[in-house]
């Protein structure tokens, strides 16, 4: 069991403000099925611009409906400008805190409340402002999302990224692309005592080799062993590589279109755009 | 109202009190040449029995180990280590983590392994496996019932397969062994692990089954306990525990399996009565007596689960937030649910301790929770 507090557990067993306007001033979703969360939040103004009303409707575990259900206490009877201040970090802390691993769900309920406000102010009504690079592809995290609870909430990790918008959770492709959004966010702090960074260098053969064989360990192997073969280096002259088959995969005729296209496609993406494979002949 | 069973089980009242002299007056070691530690070799031997005729095989194929994960990893990297690579490593995606991160490192090592897939129903295609055993010799690792979904694999086929290519068959057997009778002299695998706590024993005891003349190299060295197979002084009140819960469980196990059996099917049809928009998880004629696996859809496990744990209803839950990870289980994945289903999937398993009334209590409660939560959820169904 988590290690819930006694106001998300409140919050969880009794929800405040749960349903929909029928005829809301802004509404905002984020999150789907296949994210295993998703939230719908209506408001309404009144004549001075403040929040009268507003519901909820969330898909999720406990803590998810907790931070919805806090959220709508949070941001009743506040101008949109105030309300747009309303951090995760916030939402967090309004319950007395999340586990780590689900402060996620406070970063949606923020999520909400701003494509909410957005679809008030624009009359915009697409489900997420999907603007910028999408980077995590799995969970459809944009890198404007990423740099933003980076930046909030000072991430130091890629695991801390995935605990709060999920980014990273599931393939862990993008994983490169995460750790280097949170250098560049750290980067921001020491702008004056940047280091140029030097033009890369043409690889040497030595450098090309290890990068190579690193490519095959974690792009190519996996695969093949799964039907039980393999693949080994044989010989590396300029941009052509020469590899051979082994195990299972050595007389199977599937495993030639492999080779070609597999093999020299993740050596050109990893290691040099002009690669050319070669298979071993005996 | 305990239905979690496929998780732990409670410690039988007789098992504790065969346990408690072990403690409190025999508390020797079974290696002594004084007759205090020495009388206590008899009762190590007894429990071996206890096991042995349990699941049908000979007293000398028994090891203790100290849980269902060792058993496992001794299975499969003891005999892989004993084959000196001479073995491909066959498995399938929807094993317990104790098979599928052993089964890492061989991938690591440079083994060939192979993970056969499971259709919709959990069932994995025999025709798939045939092929692969014609790659070569191999060790072949394949429960004999799923933890998750109690989808139950036709090992007595897959044993027969697997040594007509002259291979090795070890079946993760921890969720099966007390739920349904077992007999090794008909079906003839290679290597079975088995775990006290899911059998009214206690956590921290377990064993691995060794057919005579199979070669498994041991996992920890220091001693010459169980036949040299298994360092460390013996685990004495444990392992008589496990040995008492095995007579306990072998007593009526087919009566015990049709009652368990017939509350479940009860329960599987209230909820589906009672509650619209749920599917059962998973082959429902190769399934354990005792588990039911079914998704609420439109909501999220975590939070049935936390709902059903206020009005004392314990069950568990494949969802993704139950586990920290984002995804949900690995083998509700590889069988294909959707995710419209996988996040709120729960699981009950029974044991022989529960009752009607108990069932009666669950489906009397369920509904209004699945009601609630849905009434909560954007996905608006009822």
């Amino acid at each position: 069991m988590w290690q819930y507090t006694d106001k998300v557990l409140d919050h969880f067993r009794n929800p405040r403000n749960v349903g929909t306007i029928e005829t809301p001033d802004g509404s905002g979703e984020v999150g789907s099925m296949a994210c295993g969360d998703a939230l719908k939040l209506t408001f309404k103004l009144d004549k001075n611009k403040k929040i009268t009303d507003v519901k909820f409707q969330t898909f999720g575990c406990a803590s998810a409906i907790a931070s919805s259900s806090a959220l709508t206490e949070m941001i009743k009877g506040k101008t949109l400008e105030e309300a747009e201040k309303v951090t995760n970090q916030d939402i967090a802390d309004y319950l007395g805190g999340l586990p780590e691993q689900k402060m996620h769900c406070s970063v949606m309920g923020r999520e909400a409340l701003e494509v909410a406000i957005h679809n008030y102010r624009t009359g915009d009504t697409s489900k997420k402002i999907l603007e910028g690079k999408v980077v995590c592809h799995c969970f459809g995290v944009t890198e404007e999302e990423i740099t933003r609870v980076v930046r909030d909430n000072h991430l130091t990790s890629v695991e801390q990224v995935t605990n709060y918008c999920k980014a990273g959770g599931a393939c862990g492709k993008c994983h490169n692309d995460i750790a280097d959004i949170i250098a560049k966010v750290s980067g921001e702090v020491h702008e004056g005592d940047r280091v140029e960074i030097p033009p890369p260098r043409k690889l040497t053969t030595l450098q090309k080799i290890k990068q190579i064989e690193e490519t095959l360990e974690k792009e190519v192997r996996p695969a093949l062993r799964k039907d039980g073969g393999d693949i080994e280096l044989i010989d590396v002259a300029g941009n052509k590589v020469v590899v051979a088959l082994r195990g299972m995969c050595a007389n199977c005729q599937v495993a030639r279109f492999t080779l070609k296209d597999v093999v020299e496609a993740k050596l050109k993406e990893f290691v040099s755009p002009d690669i050319i494979v070669e298979e071993d002949k005996p | 109202m305990y239905l979690d069973n496929n998780a732990t089980t409670s410690v039988a009242p007789e098992v504790i009190e065969a346990m408690t002299p072990f403690f409190r007056d025999l508390w020797g070691n079974p290696s002594s040449m004084h007759a205090f530690g020495g009388q206590v070799r008899q009762y190590v031997e007894n429990a071996r029995r206890q096991v042995a005729d349990f699941i049908g095989a000979d007293k000398s194929e028994i090891i203790f180990t100290s849980c269902g994960t060792e058993s496992n990893n001794m299975a499969i990297r003891g005999t892989m280590e004993a084959s000196a690579g001479r073995l491909n490593f066959i498995t399938t995606r929807v094993e317990h983590p104790a098979v599928l991160e052993p089964v890492r490192m061989l991938k690591d090592r440079g083994y060939n392994v192979i993970e056969l897939d499971v259709d919709s129903s959990g069932q994995i295609d025999l025709g798939q496996l045939k092929r692969v055993l014609g790659y070569g010799p191999a060790l072949v690792s394949i429960m004999w019932a799923n933890n998750e979904t109690g989808v139950m694999f036709p090992v007595s086929e897959i044993v027969d397969m697997v040594k007509a290519a002259g291979g090795i068959m070890h079946t993760d057997a921890v969720q099966i062994v007390g739920k349904m009778p077992i007999d090794l002299r008909a079906i003839k695998v290679d290597l079975l692990s088995l775990s006290g706590h899911k059998l009214h024993a206690p956590k921290g005891i377990g064993a691995l089954y060794v057919r005579k003349g199979t070669r498994v190299a041991p996992l920890l060295l220091g001693g010459h306990q169980e036949g040299g197979k298994r360092g460390g002084t013996e685990n004495v009140p444990y392992i008589v525990g496990l040995g008492m819960a095995c007579e306990l469980a072998g007593k009526n196990i087919s009566g015990e399996m049709t009652r368990v059996s017939a509350m479940r099917d009860r329960l599987q049809k209230g909820i589906l009565e009672k509650c619209s928009n749920v599917r059962v998880n998973g082959d429902q004629v190769h399934r354990l007596p005792n588990t039911l696996n079914i998704s609420f859809l439109y909501i999220e496990g975590e939070s049935i689960l936390y709902h059903l744990s206020d009005l004392g209803i314990a069950a568990s839950s494949g969802s993704a937030c139950t586990s920290g990870s984002l995804e949900p289980s690995h083998v509700i994945r590889a069988m294909g649910v959707p995710f419209i289903a996988a996040h709120g999937s729960i699981r009950f398993s029974l044991s022989r301790y529960n009752t009607d009334a108990d069932i009666d209590y669950v489906l009397e409660s369920l509904p209004p929770v699945i009601k609630k939560l849905r009434s909560i959820s954007p996905f608006g169904r009822t």
